[in-house]
């Protein structure tokens, strides 16, 4: 039987990678995806909670969690086809018009 | 077949003003391809009928209160005093939008339903008993002000705004989210009460449960555009059209608040010496940029943006001091605060026009001696922010930094006066652009009786409520009485 504790590593670990990505990555497309790996990160937090605790709970949590991302992902991917078509870039370095 | 149909409806009773909401939404969808072009208004007017109806039905819902289905939803007078304060924010970001879009060309029928969609997801936010429905009513909410940020499609500006939001929102959700499945580890529940009971008897000292509060602090700080987690604020106000500036200026921050309220001044209670040193450095930090920042800025979106951020910062002052007055004041202030805000923001849609985009603080002058009634109400609601009686900003600060001062700390309502006196400076500025400097043009304001009434309404709840504030703050602390 895999420990608990083994599941919060890999969750932490995850979710580590997930904000070093957000922080460090320029291209919108691998800053998404390190959002995903947040995300992700919390949903195998909530699974190995529910099922050490042995309440259902979490995981009808992360059915819900999956379902909000993949509509986040959406209208991400949609913003993102508007910007390339206006701008021609996907680098948020270059998304420069508004500062201050 | 019939009767357990009968039940099914009788039991969704509680859900009545939400369902309300989103028919009305998903009906402006279809109806959309049914309206031509020049009468789009009329589904803004539609949306109108619904929030009315909606909002007498929450008039009526007060009396039943309780937790409903499995304790996930949740009717208090703390979630219909918020209700009430949605509705307003998005019955004027209605009544302001209708020309604008015009004007913008980009008035489409989406844009009302997902208003009215942002305002049932804030709904949920307000009434979740669980951390489940509040991530689903946070996450409703911001999508569609994801959207509603980028809607001029063919705008960089607004693209880039968007993008920045979702980017931003987005990962404060993830951030969000660990905290709340660290929470529901270490508690075994996700029910808000459920919680209560378990920290009123567990260790405090645990170090997760500590780091999952840190996580739901940083989340919302994001939410309510609090400092360290406010660099997208600017921007996305700037680049989204101006009508979606005000209502995310409005809605969100004071859904954000009430999640705040929520969790903080209840979920979290045993917690309290935690958060507020937290929660009372946070507002110092708000206070200072948002005001500073705010003293350089030309442009008037950018400004009020900045202004925004300082305003949380007095919210956060309640928030910090706690208990029953801090909560109360909390609750007056994003009220007052979201009422004169849309109010300002309907004076700076009025110089949009083809061609000119009118945001810069210079396209004031003048004002003054070209049209006065326009003038005089930016006069109001610039006094009113700056917190001069007998405005209604005056009596939400004040009552903000009694709190302060009644909680012992003397010493966060100081800095919080002193900021307040920096943000006279920037504010004034309108207001002496306005009158004393020489008009640069000929230009007439952009008019339409429903950006009138928007104004009509907001100026008159800004000085009824800052001449007569009592019955307003009686609700406000009728209402938290369910959750303290």
């Amino acid at each position: 039987m895999v420990p608990l504790s083994w599941y919060v590593l890999l969750s932490a670990a995850l979710f580590t990678i997930g904000v070093v990505g957000v922080l460090s990555r320029r291209n919108v497309f691998i800053i998404l995806m390190s959002i995903e790996l947040m995300l992700n990160a919390a949903n195998i937090n909530l699974i190995a909670f529910s099922h050490y605790l042995q309440n259902l709970t979490g995981q009808i949590f992360v059915i819900f969690v999956i379902t909000v991302a993949a509509a986040e992902a959406a209208v991400a991917l949609a913003l993102i086809i508007l910007l390339a078509r206006n701008r021609g870039t996907v680098y948020v370095d270059e998304f420069n018009l508004l500062k201050g | 077949m019939a009767t357990s149909l009968q039940s099914f409806i009788s039991q969704l009773l509680p859900l009545y003003p939400e369902l309300v909401i989103i028919t009305i939404a998903l009906t402006i969808l279809l109806l959309d391809f049914f309206v031509d072009r020049q009468h789009k208004a009329m589904l803004g007017w539609y949306s109108l009928i619904g929030i009315v109806i909606a909002a007498s039905m929450t008039i009526k819902l007060a009396g039943l209160a309780g937790s409903f289905f499995g304790g996930t939803f949740l009717l208090d007078p703390f979630a219909a005093y918020f209700k009430l304060a949605f509705y307003t924010a998005c019955g004027l970001g209605i009544l302001i939008s209708m020309k604008y879009l015009d004007i913008e060309d980009i008035h489409r029928g989406e844009y009302y339903a997902l208003m009215l969609f942002a305002t049932s997801g804030m709904m949920l936010m307000a009434s979740a008993g669980d951390l489940i429905t509040l991530y689903l009513g946070l996450e409703l909410m911001a999508l569609s002000i994801y959207i509603l940020a980028g809607f001029m499609r063919s705008d960089s500006r607004s693209n880039e705004a968007g993008i920045k939001y979702l980017l931003l929102g987005a990962f404060s959700s993830g951030i969000m989210l660990y905290g709340m499945s660290l929470l529901y580890g270490i508690s075994g529940t996700t029910n808000l009460n459920g919680i209560l009971a378990f920290l009123r008897g567990a260790d405090l000292a645990n170090p997760v449960l500590f780091l999952a509060m840190v996580m739901l602090i940083v989340s919302f700080g994001f939410k309510v555009a609090a400092v360290p987690f406010h660099m997208w604020v600017p921007d996305v106000y700037e680049g989204a059209p101006t009508s979606v500036t005000a209502f995310m200026s409005a809605g969100p921050k004071v859904a954000g608040f009430a999640v705040l309220l929520r969790i903080f001044a209840h979920t979290l209670l045993p917690m309290q010496d935690h958060t507020a040193v937290i929660l009372a450095g946070m507002a110092v930090l708000t206070m200072a940029v948002g005001n500073i920042m705010a003293i350089a800025q030309t442009n008037i979106k950018r400004m009020l943006a900045y202004s925004s951020i300082a305003h949380a910062g007095y919210a956060l002052v309640g928030l910090a001091a706690g208990g029953r007055d801090g909560a109360a004041s909390v609750m007056l202030y994003v009220l007052i605060y979201a009422v004169m805000n849309m109010g300002a923001f309907g004076v700076v849609i009025m110089l949009r026009k083809a061609g000119v985009r009118g945001e810069e603080i210079t396209d004031f002058s003048g004002l003054g001696k070209t049209n006065k009634a326009a003038a005089f109400l930016m006069l109001i609601f610039m006094f009113s922010l700056t917190g001069i009686p007998p405005m209604a900003g005056f009596i939400g600060k004040f009552y903000i930094f009694k709190s302060a001062v009644q909680a012992g700390m003397v010493w966060l309502a100081v800095v919080g006066v002193l900021f307040s006196s920096i943000s006279a400076y920037f504010y004034l500025r309108v207001i002496m652009v306005m009158y004393m400097y020489e008009p640069k043009e000929e230009f007439s304001l952009v008019q339409s009786p429903a950006l009138a009434l928007a104004l009509a309404i907001s100026v008159t709840a800004v000085i009824v409520i800052g001449v007569y504030p009592s019955g307003v703050l009686e609700f406000a602390r009728a209402s938290i009485i369910g959750i303290l």
